[in-house]
């Protein structure tokens, strides 16, 4: 251990104010990319199964099964 | 004998190279590969990042705002690399039109760009104890600016083109003229360099680190790279789900999710 | 090397009878010229201080103006996808269309600069280092401006798009360009620099063409 009390940890010789905005923005930043996958997969298994359960109901038209579709353009 | 060996193997690398270009097989077996990745990263990172704020010794010049490094170094290392990978994925995509190519050149640059804009935030903040200055035109910043410049480039161009397979291909072209540019791009700024700043601004000037300042550098390093690997390989399925979706098996995959 | 001849000559041709596509990039380097000189008083110390900096920003800047139309109208009526499909080798055809658009955007500010610089202030010692810099880079301007022209060239509002594109790749050009009328300046040997855009251009001269013409083909599929 290079500090002695949580103090100097916090503090760091004057430079705390550097050390933790760089420390929590890499972070941020390091979760943010984390998160953002999880929650686009998320949305998707939402969006898909929303439209699965149309499509059994009958009230959408089916899009017919593709067994290997080339790739679509953006709407 | 010895033929027939080296044929059935390169049938074998041809029948895996095949393979690599069908999303479907990538999407079932790198469940596996990111969760290991995934991991690797999150012991990796905690390990580092733990060791250098709190264990690592002081540094005898530049006090604890050094501890800046275990972030800055990682992200701006990594940040590269992504680009380079970015340059062979389109390399891949023009010369043999592989689908997979094409996915890597559009999920890698969110991570990449992200993370060269981290890097320069850091190195502004790194700078300002150091240097007394948020900003300052050094080799390695502004080779940092441009690549962010790089990878805007790459992100608007794939905004602006409405066919998702001419925009990769686009993207393809621009990222390996890229990366063919980048080595002469640092070079041309390192030169720019010594014409207009004195020469004492070497961050990591430390000739010689003792183990424990640098072990944990090199544990943060690998850390972002599995971090990477990690990421990457999610938003690939993603891509993957969202380019596929009205497949039969991602269908099947859907029902059997909410099942 | 007929079809390069063929093509050099068809190019300057039509480049010849659209002067406002030669000129409108040459008046606007002078114009921002005159701007720079209203906007910092005009002062001789300042301004030539400043010369290189601001002939070679707008040399790169008035080039990127030009390399919007570079094969807007070809790619229009029909013309490049002819040359695409037909000609054998696309790359040498294409080579002689940048290398006619750099004898009027490159070759030409070159000649221009002469008079900026003058109006800048520039020492005359220095002039010569200026031109033979602006000589040997601008080749690789119109070159790597040509591989984002290419793939801008199917969108309808290309051009800050080519902008944001081109200008991180002519960072090298500025770089040796500027540097070397700088340190002519400081009373360096600046050799170096020259030999440096020389490479760039070279290799642009033998990587760019293969990157345009790939370039071209993913913006006729669209």
């Amino acid at each position: 251990m290079s500090f002695h009390t949580l103090n100097d940890f916090l503090v760091m010789g004057g430079h705390g104010l550097y050390v933790w905005l760089a420390y929590l923005t890499t972070i941020t930043v390091v979760v943010g990319n984390v998160l953002a996958v999880q929650m686009a997969r998320r949305r998707y298994f939402r969006q898909a199964r929303a439209l699965e359960r149309r499509l059994a109901g009958g009230t959408v038209a089916d899009p017919g099964d593709q067994t290997g579709s080339p790739m679509k353009g953006k709407q | 004998m010895s033929m027939s060996a080296s044929l059935s193997v390169s049938q074998s690398l041809k029948a895996w190279w095949h393979k690599l270009g069908s999303p479907r097989w990538f999407y079932e077996i790198s469940g596996p590969w990111q969760r290991l990745f995934g991991v690797l990263a999150l012991v990796l990172l905690v390990t580092g990042t733990v060791w250098g704020l709190a264990f690592a010794p002081q540094d005898y010049q530049q006090g604890n705002s050094f501890r800046i490094m275990y972030v800055h170094v990682p992200t701006a290392i990594v940040s590269q690399s992504v680009y380079m990978l970015m340059g062979a994925a389109g390399l891949v995509l023009l010369v043999w039109r592989m689908k997979l190519a094409d996915m890597v050149l559009s999920a890698a640059v969110p991570f990449g760009m992200s993370m060269t804009a981290c890097a320069l935030f850091t190195g502004a903040v790194w700078g300002k104890p150091t240097w007394g200055a948020w900003w300052v035109w050094d080799a390695r910043t502004t080779s940092m600016l441009v690549l962010l410049f790089l990878y805007f480039g790459l992100y608007a161009l794939r905004q602006a083109i409405p066919r998702e397979e001419t925009a990769g291909r686009a993207c393809a072209v621009l990222a390996l003229v890229g990366t063919v540019n980048i080595p002469i791009i640092k070079y041309s700024v390192n030169w720019w360099l010594t014409l207009h700043q004195p020469a004492s601004f070497t961050l990591t000037g430390a000739p010689s680190m003792p183990p424990s300042m640098w072990v944990p550098l090199l544990i943060n390093v690998l850390g972002i790279y599995c971090l990477f690997a990690a990421n990457l390989i999610g938003r690939l399925k993603l891509t993957i789900l969202e380019r596929e979706r009205n497949t039969q098996w991602v269908r099947a995959l859907v029902r059997e999710v909410s099942a | 090397m007929s079809l390069f001849a063929v093509q050099l000559r068809r190019e300057w041709l039509l480049l010849v009878q659209s002067s406002e596509e030669i000129l409108n990039p040459l008046v606007f380097l002078f114009l921002a010229i005159t701007l720079f000189a209203l906007a910092t008083g005009g002062g001789p110390d300042t301004l030539q201080a400043i010369a290189p900096a601001v002939i070679w920003v707008l040399v790169l800047l008035a080039n990127l103006l030009s390399l919007e139309g570079l094969f807007r109208r070809d790619f229009e009526d029909g013309t490049l996808e002819q040359l695409l499909l037909k000609a054998e080798p696309a790359f040498l055809a294409l080579t002689a269309k940048i290398l006619v658009h750099w004898t009027f955007s490159g070759l030409a500010m070159t000649v221009l600069a002469a008079v900026a610089a003058l109006i800048l202030y520039l020492p005359v010692s220095s002039l010569g280092t200026l031109l033979i810099s602006l000589l040997v880079g601008t080749p690789a301007l119109s070159l790597i401006g040509a591989v984002g022209a290419a793939l801008t060239v199917g969108l309808k509002r290309g051009g800050v798009l080519l902008a944001l594109l081109v200008l991180p790749l002519y960072v090298p050009v500025l770089i040796f360009g500027a540097g070397a009328v700088l340190e002519q300046m400081a009373g360096i040997e600046t050799r170096a620099q020259i030999y440096w855009l020389g490479v760039i251009s070279m290799a642009s001269l033998t990587l760019a063409p293969f990157a345009v013409q790939a370039a071209l083909r993913v913006s006729l599929e669209q």
